[in-house]
């Protein structure tokens, strides 16, 4: 067992669990922050997306060793003073999701994009997305909410 | 409590005063089966709406929510006849019940067919009993008031009372028997753009899915399959495993070993330390090789015949020209992006299960097997479902979770990993398709000769039904074509294998449309005629899918010039229920496939809820293409090769076309939309390939064209 501190969601947090432990299950079976997915496993599909010190990271393919000190951000710390990301209202206006089980995901890839480039293009979005997977179809509006969310001033 | 039924289909149940108006209905054929029951509790109602005093409307939800939208299109409909005002409209999810609920089977896009009447008669029934309230209130001829926005208002006087208000005494109102429906022209929610109401919760990570669930004392489960179809455990050493810090238990079921942990990572490494022995079974020489062969072979047999007219064989030594094509289909995952889960507790006198299903009813009946217990002391509660597409129609996954927590003796979180989803998928079966067509010296299609040889669902499940060889529904779209050819074979030869299969979004009209729209593309060409013309001339039998292929040309500028390269395609089909027709736009680079536009005319009766049918339209392509343009599922030594998104990749946002959707209101009765928009789209893509290239395809997939 190791003991790793970090801070989740601006909240400072010490877990015990194996060294091996990705950091999704962490934040899933530790700490009751289902709202990041498990879809693959291996990074390849994006369902579990958080940022660790502001970059986009598979949480499913990151030890919770490697986390030691860092600041990592979920979906569910999105809201700041109760008032939901420009990214996630974008999503709202254009009623995104449609099963919803990789949205999380591809909205943190979408909020770590907008700080990146504030007005992103297509190119840009199809880049910064290319390994969110979506099997609903709901890859139109992701880009349209984009955009929109740009216009929001998304990197706030 | 106190209920009272009228003598046709309607209870209305008396909480006592402050309890606000609670109606539940049975509205479809059968109600007067239920009604005939003496006592209460066997009255069956499957819609319950319920107006509480601060006019909150709740309406529960009997069909599984996996993005299809049942918690967004059933509130919508109750609403637009109750004259209710949207912002105080909530849902609940219905735990399974057949004897609540009905059916609850949520596949073969019937869920806005199946509700739709018992929907708006619930709401209208409601509307008018708010509405006799008041007039009794107020003392005034009903006649003069009408319900708008959650009130109603006397006309003359303008006074208004909130359904809140009057939630009480319309529970005491005598129910009406047949309540006015709207005129759907008056329709002011239905065929508007509806926000889905379980948006804010998939945005922000509190929509909770099947493995976001847990209960107290929960154990998190792993299981350990023969990667081999058919085989089993020959012996096994759980030493090491339970040498995993946090595992807590191992136990066998009948097809496999499963972990039990504190947390889902103690749980997969104690099942990688898992020493099994697997009996592979009678299945580990099975390939995709050997499958191909047998399909091959079977090709010659001459198959059942499913439909015949005219003299086929004469059409094509008289036609002028005919052509022969054989067209191959993989077999595809359904792979939705919540891998299969179920959390179950299975105690003596009761089990309680939670589970992202398609088949609630089919998940109780399922436990109530294996425990013993009656369909009355197990509840299954239904979750969001991330993703059905076919694949939670079945519930194997459910009949897992309870064997182990009746094994273990603690509830049970069951999660498979990717792995074990792809690995042990309910497949779209592989097909081949033997096709033979004639025209004449007038570009006019003669002699259609259709073979499917491929796997039966049902036949590979129950043999006994199938004894003669024959499902039709591995034919649907490859008989009843919309077409009218004079002389036509379309036959059937059942080509079952160990590999497990199942119903894939549009099942197998997504295989028959792909070959049937390609090669009437095949003889158009050959026939030297436009493929929009060609189609249009034998449509007269089909005027509502000929109507959508005039407005797909003319939406998608369908006789506009391309640019060198580009080509265009147009497919249609018409299944549960509906009908559609899409025109693709491609460009084929370095053999690279691009999709750029898919434009979609669809006739389902009443686009009921634009959003949510977009979607599923969009929702549908992707499926389609994916499955044409990304991967297939292929075996070896009796297993899946395949096992992640590394191996079987997913179209992604920078392949996504623009897609636009066109909704044709014929008012005829309602289809589906869940499914009939797949089909077309993948031939519309090949159609339009051969357009941009010259290049036929007639074996998917296509990750590049050679």
């Amino acid at each position: 067992m190791a003991s790793v501190s970090l801070t989740v969601n601006g909240k400072k947090q010490t877990v015990n669990v194996q060294p091996d432990t990705p950091l999704l299950w962490v934040l899933r079976d530790t700490l009751g922050l289902t709202g990041t997915k498990y879809g693959c496993g291996i990074g390849a599909c994006g369902s579990c997306t958080v940022h660790i010190d502001g970059e986009p990271t598979r949480s499913c393919a990151t030890p919770i060793l490697s986390c030691e000190g860092k600041s990592v951000l979920t979906i569910e710390g999105l809201e700041h003073d109760g008032h939901l990301h420009p990214v996630q209202e974008a999503w709202i206006e254009e009623d995104v999701p449609q099963c919803g089980y990789c949205q999380s995901g591809m909205i943190m890839s979408a909020v770590a994009l907008l700080k990146q480039k504030k007005n992103p293009t297509d190119a840009d979005i199809n880049d910064a997305l290319s390994a969110n997977l979506c099997r609903c179809g709901t890859y139109n509006r992701v880009r349209k909410a984009i955009h929109l969310a740009a216009k929001k001033g998304g990197a706030l | 409590m106190t209920i009272s039924v009228n003598r046709r289909d309607f209870m209305k149940i008396a909480g006592g005063a402050g309890a606000g108006l609670v109606l539940a209905f049975y509205l479809p054929s059968k109600a007067r089966e239920f009604l005939s029951k003496p006592t209460d509790e066997g009255f069956a109602p499957n819609v319950w709406l319920s107006i509480d005093l601060g006019g909150r409307v709740t309406i529960t939800v009997a069909k599984s929510e996996m993005g299809q939208g049942p918690r967004t299109y059933f509130p919508m409909i109750v609403a637009e006849e109750l004259e209710a005002d949207w912002k105080l409209i909530r849902t609940q999810q219905a735990d399974a019940d057949p004897t609540k609920y009905g059916n609850q089977h949520t596949g073969g896009s019937t869920g806005v067919r199946t509700s739709w009447d018992k929907l708006r008669k619930a709401g209208a029934t409601a509307r008018e009993m708010l509405i006799s309230a008041a007039a009794a209130r107020w003392n005034v001829d009903r006649s003069t008031c009408y319900a708008e926005q959650g009130t109603v208002i006397h006309r003359p006087t303008k006074r208004s009372l909130s359904y809140g208000d009057l939630a009480d005494d319309a529970s005491k109102v005598p129910v009406p028997e047949n309540p006015p429906l709207k005129d759907p022209k008056d329709f002011k929610i239905v065929g508007t753009w509806v926000p889905q109401l379980e948006t804010p919760d998939r945005s922000t990570g509190k929509a909770m899915f099947g493995n976001d669930i847990k209960v107290p004392g929960m154990l998190y489960a792993s299981l350990a399959r023969c990667p081999v179809f058919g085989g089993n455990v020959a012996h096994y050493d759980a030493t090491k495993a339970k040498a995993v810090p946090g595992v807590r238990n191992v136990v066998q079921i009948d097809n496999g070993i499963a972990v039990l942990a504190d947390s889902t990572w103690a749980a997969m490494q104690g099942r990688q330390a898992l020493d099994i022995t697997w009996d592979k079974g009678p299945n580990a020489a099975l390939s995709s090789d050997t499958i191909r062969k047998m399909f091959e072979e079977y090709a010659s047999k001459d198959g059942v015949v499913a439909e015949t007219e005219g003299d086929v064989e004469k059409a094509f030594a008289n036609g002028s020209k005919t052509v022969d094509a054989v067209y191959e289909l993989p077999y595809v995952s359904h792979s939705p992006m919540e891998p299969m889960d179920c959390l179950a507790d299975v105690r003596a006198d009761r089990c309680e299960i939670w589970v992202p299903s398609q088949s609630p009813q089919g998940a109780q009946d399922i436990a109530s097997r294996i425990t013993g217990l009656s369909m009355a002391n197990v509840t299954v509660h239904v979750t969001l479902l991330g993703g059905g597409f076919g694949r939670r129609l079945d519930n194997d996954y459910v009949e897992e979770a309870v064997k182990i927590s009746q094994a273990a003796g603690a509830p049970v979180q069951l999660l498979w990993t990717r792995e074990d989803d792809m690995m042990h998928d309910m497949y779209r079966p592989a097909s081949r398709h033997i096709v033979r067509g004639a025209v004449d010296n007038s570009g006019n299609l003669v002699g259609w000769s259709y073979k499917m040889v491929g796997p039966s669902i049902s036949g590979q499940r129950n043999p006994e039904n199938h004894r003669d060889g024959m499902d039709r529904s591995a034919l649907s779209a490859a008989v009843d074509l919309p077409y009218s050819v004079p002389n036509l074979l379309v036959r059937y030869v059942m080509a079952n294998t160990a590999v497990p299969i199942g119903a894939w979004r549009s099942v197998y009209a997504s295989q028959n449309v792909f070959v049937v729209e390609s090669f009437i593309d095949e003889l158009a060409h050959k026939a030297g005629k436009d493929p929009v013309e060609f189609r249009l001339r034998m449509m007269d039998k089909s005027p509502r899918l000929k109507k959508l292929v005039e407005v797909v040309a003319e939406k998608s500028g369908w006789k506009k010039q391309l640019p060198k390269g580009v080509g265009r395609g147009i497919a249609c089909s018409s299944c549960f229920g509906s009908h559609v027709a899409e025109v693709a736009e491609v460009s084929v680079e370095d053999g690279v496939i691009n999709v750029h536009r898919v434009v979609v005319a669809v006739d389902c009766g009443i686009g009921v809820a634009p959003n949510t049918l977009e979607a599923q339209v969009e929702g549908a392509v992707v499926l389609a293409l994916t499955a044409a343009l990304k991967g297939e599922i292929t075996f070896e030594n009796g297993q899946t090769k395949q096992s992640n998104f590394d191996a079987y990749p997913l179209m992604t946002i920078g392949e996504m076309p623009n897609v636009e959707v066109h909704i044709v209101n014929s008012y005829e009765p309602l289809g589906g939309i869940g499914e009939p928009a797949l089909p077309p789209a993948a031939p519309a893509v090949f159609n339009a390939v051969f357009s941009a290239t010259g290049k036929r395809v007639r074996r998917l997939p296509v990750t590049r064209l050679a």
